[in-house]
């Protein structure tokens, strides 16, 4: 099958959300395309079906997720075509200017559409923790402990320790402790000195005062709760049961069917701790694969040490007519991605015609000063919880690949051998080429190579991504030969 | 490896798992039905073969991989459960041949 449309949205999380509504509501059509079952993205996921089915769940799902509902309220007001169960597996490129072609499959079944302005709103994922044992079942990340509690309304059982640095790693500690679910430790890798780092940024951040006044309540939640706390951790390691010579061989990462503890220094003490599910976190970064994939301009961020997509005010790439919206075009949270995806929303209806440029301009104006600040806390937050410094200098056996098991020795040798950057690294080691296509070792790639050999991360950069971008039958292409 | 919170509101269904019928709640996600139904690793790794489980739940490491009515490679924390999928581990071997890319 395959239609045209004016516009199509992916992604609908916050910025998805307002974007599709603002374009919709000036007149556009306008289709939505999400992996997920209902709208919210990572933030508000599942708020629909929390609201209606257990309610009483969004007393410890806390504030700042319940006014999701607001948020999915409103993008449902809109006529949209939202098509949630929709993954996306390929845009091709008609020429500048030009249309392109948005390839989905939905209950498989695939359709292109043919679309003149994209919005990419896919947001961001963790940055993929590479530790020792992180491969082992029940290593998780916190982003996914907090997303199966708001699906699905369960929780780790038995020993669960939370390790990492950053908000959403104590936001979740935050929701577990006022669920009564048990935490046994909390392994906190953020650097000591947090505040004087981050001191000179609080003026600012008191613009933002309510998010602050919520992040000093989940402090106190915590370090109220009696949960042990190791603080400045450094050297984490998963442990499965083959660990100490057992007979499964290859070590930690080798063997056994399950994690049992993690190991990790704190305060110039060696701690072994038991653990049933580790949940890592080391912050999020943008999700880049589809404006990778478009190869638009894509700059490094030193301070969030991650790549995002060169965008102008309006969150056009240097593609035209493609935009990003919200996290996705780099870190800023759920509230300031909301506004960026209606901004976006109006340039889009403008450039169709739908909208003079006086009024996108007056409306985006306020929605620009209301992001700003929601943008001032981030100075605040990144230098009190910076982005990870040590996955450079990772461990010769550290396992980068999960997909192809490529540890950062083999890249390391690979480079000596000659192999320049990501794009080679696939072809000497199949790094990056399994099925998540390079999500879960991107990041890592980009810092292990460019420490190693003394270059930037611009300079290195990362993989070049290449259709498909998600795993597709024969069938599904099948089907679409068939419309 | 992990309980769920008291909340009966929600259907219950059952599915199959490698031929086992497991309970689950309806607007369950198929991942959280099977960790929730004390499933602990969902496929192997294609390489080595170890065994491996859901680490992000939010479709981008593709650890939740399993094999639906037939189908292989689906996102097993993407779906939503339904009433007698028939559902089996991603085996190792099966990764590159029935899929393109990916
Ligand atoms: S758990 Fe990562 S893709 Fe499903």
């Amino acid at each position: 099958m395959r239609s045209e449309v004016d516009v199509v949205v992916i992604g609908a999380g916050p910025a998805g959300m307002a974007a599709a509504a603002a374009a919709a509501g000036a007149g556009a059509d306008v289709v939505v395309l999400d992996e997920q079952a209902e709208p919210g993205g990572q933030i508000y996921r599942a708020i629909e079906s929390v609201e209606r089915d257990r309610p009483a769940d969004l007393s410890f799902l806390g504030d700042a997720y319940a006014h999701g509902s607001t948020v999915a309220g409103a993008f449902r007001a809109v006529r949209t075509d939202y098509r949630p169960g929709s993954t996306v597996w390929q845009v091709g490129d008609l020429g500048k200017g030009k249309r392109r072609d948005v390839v989905y499959s939905r209950n498989g079944v695939a359709e292109t559409l043919s679309v003149k302005h994209l919005v990419i709103a896919t947001g961001a994922l963790e940055r993929p923790v590479p530790i020792l044992g992180w491969t082992l079942p029940g290593v998780m990340t916190v982003g996914a402990v907090q997303s199966a509690l708001k699906t699905s309304g369960i929780y780790p059982a038995g020993n669960l320790v939370l390790a990492g640095s950053g908000p959403l790693m104590l936001q979740l500690a935050a929701q577990l402790i006022d669920a009564h679910v048990p935490i046994a430790g909390i392994v906190d890798t953020t650097p000591p000195g947090g505040l004087s780092r981050a001191f000179f940024h609080l003026p600012r951040a008191l613009a933002a005062g309510e998010t602050l006044l919520k992040g000093w309540r989940m402090v106190r939640t915590v370090n109220r709760s009696g949960v042990p706390i190791y603080r400045g951790a450094t050297h984490l390691q998963a442990h499965g049961p083959a660990q100490g010579g057992g007979e499964q061989g290859g070590g930690e990462q080798g063997g056994g069917e399950k994690v049992t503890s993690l190991s990790f220094r704190s305060q110039g003490a060696d701690y072994t701790i038991d653990a049933d599910v580790v949940a890592l976190h080391e912050g999020v970064i943008p999700n880049t694969q589809l404006s990778r994939l478009l190869q638009a301009e894509h700059r490094w961020d030193d301070r969030q040490r991650c790549f995002h997509p060169l965008t102008n005010q309006w969150g056009e790439t240097s593609e035209p007519g493609v935009y990003v919206a919200g996290d996705g075009g780099g870190i800023a949270g759920g509230l300031a991605a909301a506004r960026s995806g209606m901004i976006t929303g109006l340039a889009v209806a403008q450039s169709l015609g739908l909208m003079a440029e006086a009024a996108r301009d007056f409306t985006s104006e306020e929605q620009r000063l209301r992001r700003f600040i929601d943008l001032s806390i981030r100075p605040f937050l990144d230098s009190y919880y910076p982005a990870p410094d040590w996955i450079g200098a990772v461990g010769d056996d550290v396992i980068l690949c999960r997909c192809e098991e490529v540890t950062a020795g083999q890249l390391r040798a690979a480079m000596a051998h000659g192999c320049s950057g990501p794009n080679q690294a696939k072809s000497f080691l199949r790094c990056g080429m399994g099925a998540c296509q390079g999500r879960m070792c991107a990041a890592s790639v980009t810092e292990v190579m460019a420490a190693t050999g003394g270059a930037t991360p611009d300079a290195v950069g990362s993989f070049r991504i290449r259709p498909p971008i998600k795993p597709v039958t024969l069938a599904e292409v099948a089907t679409l030969d068939a419309g | 490896m992990f309980q769920r919170l008291p909340n009966l509101i929600r259907k219950p269904i059952s599915f199959s798992f490698e031929g086992q019928e497991i309970e689950a709640l309806e607007g369950d996600t198929l991942a959280s039905a099977l960790l929730a139904a004390g499933v602990s690793t969902l496929r192997d790794a294609p390489v080595s073969g170890t065994a491996r489980a859901p680490y992000c739940m939010i479709g981008v490491c593709f650890e939740c991989s399993v094999e639906i009515d037939g189908i292989s490679h689906q996102q097993a924390c993407l779906i939503p459960v339904r009433q007698d999928m028939n559902v089996r581990r991603q085996q190792a071997e099966k990764e590159a041949g029935d899929a393109l890319g990916g």
